[in-house]
């Protein structure tokens, strides 16, 4: 493979952690292009989950290389690595429900992250201005007063993309965005989702394949923590391998 | 769009702010003798725990049962300036070694400590005060959350660290004054602070204080780390998948538990006449932690009823009913636990603003019953 391309965003290369002697991941590399959607499939188990714990450093790998923009992540604390701009969106919608939707969009604003920052942080016309262009992006305009606690599942799916839109990274990965919507919201996740990828490359966590042709540019196939198949939607979906441990069932 | 969070002061806190301080600087001092006031100051002084209890348990979830080492540090520097003052050749001219303070004489020292001199500044004295206790706050702080420590692990290694403290107060006797404490203080540059006028201007000083750390915290619970703190609470990894370095946060919130723990233990020392190992240990501690509890930790106001409360009826019962007032605090907590999770401040929120607001027909109370829910 062409390893040295500096047009790649992120580059995972040898990519190993073990828990205890199993490799949940095991020795995974793929390459990320801006402005791609790439879509993560693969059985229950398969690794997928913790490859993006371990890009967005939540979980310290045992062994291999995530470069962002040439930038060695493996080495980084995890703030520092979504100031150098990868947003992870988890499994669980994660939003703080105590707090309004427009408090949740608030602290994501990217602006006051140190303690001196965030005891002195004033809610002028740009943040307001920016939380409600945010909003209307998720649907979400007129709940901004309403507390987190009280959305509706796919509402929380929305917020939390939300929080990770308001500071604009440059890389975006999305744990499962749809699982637990509607069909009416799952439509609405798609084009949400094919908007946010104009100017972004983002990398999703999926199992309906219907959503998956949807936005997909390249498919990764995890299987026991290893790429089994890598390409277009039409591609993966005619490979016999990916049919008989995936698709099959 | 009016969004109460992020106001300084809503209706609804300019109204308990104001009652609060007609109770403390008018109701109380008049009602009372001088005694009594005393005592009264002296509960305040344990407000200043709570009000930092509230900050770290109620909005960031960091539970310390290790309250009492602030309190104490703080009470000891001032204790030690004191002493010092006490100490002079002339007073001590009985010793084998005057000019040093009797308790060091009793244990065969002949000269005094090194870091006992810086004490005899007042000006070290009062940045010590604070700065002693957030120092310790800091060092257990970055060793704790840099770690991740939290939760339960977190508050049994401050209660760890209460214990030690006591245990080495009470083994350097020398230094310390031992399980005594030091005592037998008498005046603060000269003034006399055993008099009755001076405990009364004491206790305004006292009050004073405790307001101005009052505001700091209304301060930074409406900034945007207070949000933080409760977002923290809930969901820490959204917070530090946000950009957000968790851990300098918690910090920073434990050290100014501390801070406000130490400018009381400091008026504890001056309004009560000495300071010992018995206020700093396990013990008191987990009483910090009752007092914010009953006036419910979410709530920085309830937090100083929450002391005032419970001090008052430890003080009435141990007059009367001493063996039963471990009992009755026990049961007051798990009362507090299981019935009113919220304390104080919850059974106001939840049942007398409503109705207050319904007889003033104002808009001040209603919309803002509790706004956070208990934090597991
Ligand atoms: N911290 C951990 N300690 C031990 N094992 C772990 C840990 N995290 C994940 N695993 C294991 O690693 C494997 C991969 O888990 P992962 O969550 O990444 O799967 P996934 O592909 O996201 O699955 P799903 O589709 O169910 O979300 C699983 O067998 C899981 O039990
Ligand atoms: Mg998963």
């Amino acid at each position: 493979m062409n390893m040295q391309n500096p047009n790649f965003l992120l580059m995972v290369e040898g990519l190993t952690v073990s828990f205890d002697g199993f490799k949940a991941v095991n020795d995974l590399s793929f390459y990320v292009e801006p402005n791609e959607c790439r879509v993560i499939i693969g059985p229950n188990g398969a690794g997928k989950t913790t490859v993006l714990d371990l890009i967005c450093g939540r979980t310290k790998a045992t062994a291999g290389s995530v470069k962002f923009k040439d930038k060695e992540l493996l080495a980084m604390r995890e703030d520092q690595i979504v100031h150098a701009g990868v947003g992870r969106k988890f499994q669980t919608p994660s939003v703080y429900e105590d707090l309004t939707v427009f408090e949740n969009l608030e602290l994501s604003y990217p602006k006051g992250h140190s303690v001196f920052g965030a005891l002195t942080f004033r809610r002028d016309a740009n943040v307001k201005a920016r939380i409600k262009e945010i909003a209307e992006t998720i649907f979400l305009e007129d709940l901004l007063d309403e507390k987190a606690a009280y959305l509706s599942h796919g509402q929380k799916q929305w917020l939390e993309i939300g929080m990770l839109l308001i500071q604009d990274p440059e890389l975006l990965m999305l744990d499962e965005p749809v699982a637990g919507m509607s069909v009416a919201e799952r439509k609405k996740t798609a084009e949400l989702l094919r908007r946010i990828v104009e100017d972004r490359s983002v990398i999703v966590i999926e199992h309906d394949m219907g959503f998956v042709a949807d936005i997909a540019t390249r498919v990764t196939v995890l299987h026991q923590g290893k790429t089994l198949s890598e390409g277009s939607m039409e591609r993966v979906q005619n490979d016999p391998k990916v049919i008989e441990v995936y698709l099959g069932h | 769009m009016e969004r109460s969070s992020n106001r300084l002061f809503t209706t609804q806190d300019i109204l308990g702010f104001a009652v609060l301080a007609v109770i403390i600087f008018i109701v109380l001092p008049m009602a009372l003798d001088s005694f009594r006031l005393n005592l009264f100051g002296k509960y305040l002084t344990y407000a200043f725990v709570a009000v930092g209890l509230v900050l770290c348990w109620g909005a960031g979830g960091i539970l310390s049962l290790g309250q009492g080492v602030f309190f104490g540090l703080g009470g000891y520097c001032m204790a030690m300036f004191l002493k010092l003052e006490a100490s002079t050749p002339k007073n001590t001219a009985i010793q084998s070694t005057p000019g040093i303070p009797d308790f060091m004489d009793w244990n065969q020292l002949t000269a005094l400590p090194w870091w006992w001199e810086p004490f005899n500044s007042l000006f070290f004295t009062m940045i010590a005060v604070v700065a002693v206790p957030v120092v310790f706050a800091l060092i257990i702080g970055v060793a704790m959350f840099r770690r991740r420590v939290g939760g339960v692990y977190f508050a049994i290694i401050t209660q760890a660290f209460a214990a030690i403290l006591t245990i080495l107060i009470i083994g350097q006797q020398g230094f310390t004054g031992g399980v005594n404490g030091i005592t037998d203080l008498r005046t603060l540059h000269g003034w006399d602070i055993r008099t009755n006028d001076a405990k009364e201007v004491l206790y305004f000083v006292n009050a004073g204080l405790l307001f101005a750390c009052l505001l700091i915290a209304q301060f930074v619970r409406k900034s945007k780390l207070g949000r933080l703190l409760i977002a923290m609470r809930d969901q820490e990894d959204r917070v530090r998948f946000s950009g957000y370095d968790v851990a300098s946060f918690k910090i920073f919130i434990f050290c100014l538990g501390a801070a406000f723990a130490g400018i009381g233990g400091a008026m504890f020392t001056l309004q009560v006449g000495f300071m010992s190992p018995t206020l700093v240990g396990i013990v008191p501690s987990i009483e910090m932690v009752i007092f914010c509890a009953v006036g419910g930790r979410l709530s920085i106001l309830g937090a100083v009823y929450g002391a005032l409360l419970v001090n008052w009826a430890k003080t009435s019962l141990s007059e009367s009913f001493p063996e039963l007032w471990l009992l009755g605090l026990g049961g007051l907590f798990i009362a507090v636990v299981m019935v009113f999770p919220n304390g104080l401040a919850g059974v106001y929120a939840e049942h007398i603003a409503p109705r207050l607001s319904g007889l003033f027909g104002g808009k001040t109370g209603a919309a803002k019953s509790p706004k956070e829910t208990p934090a597991e």
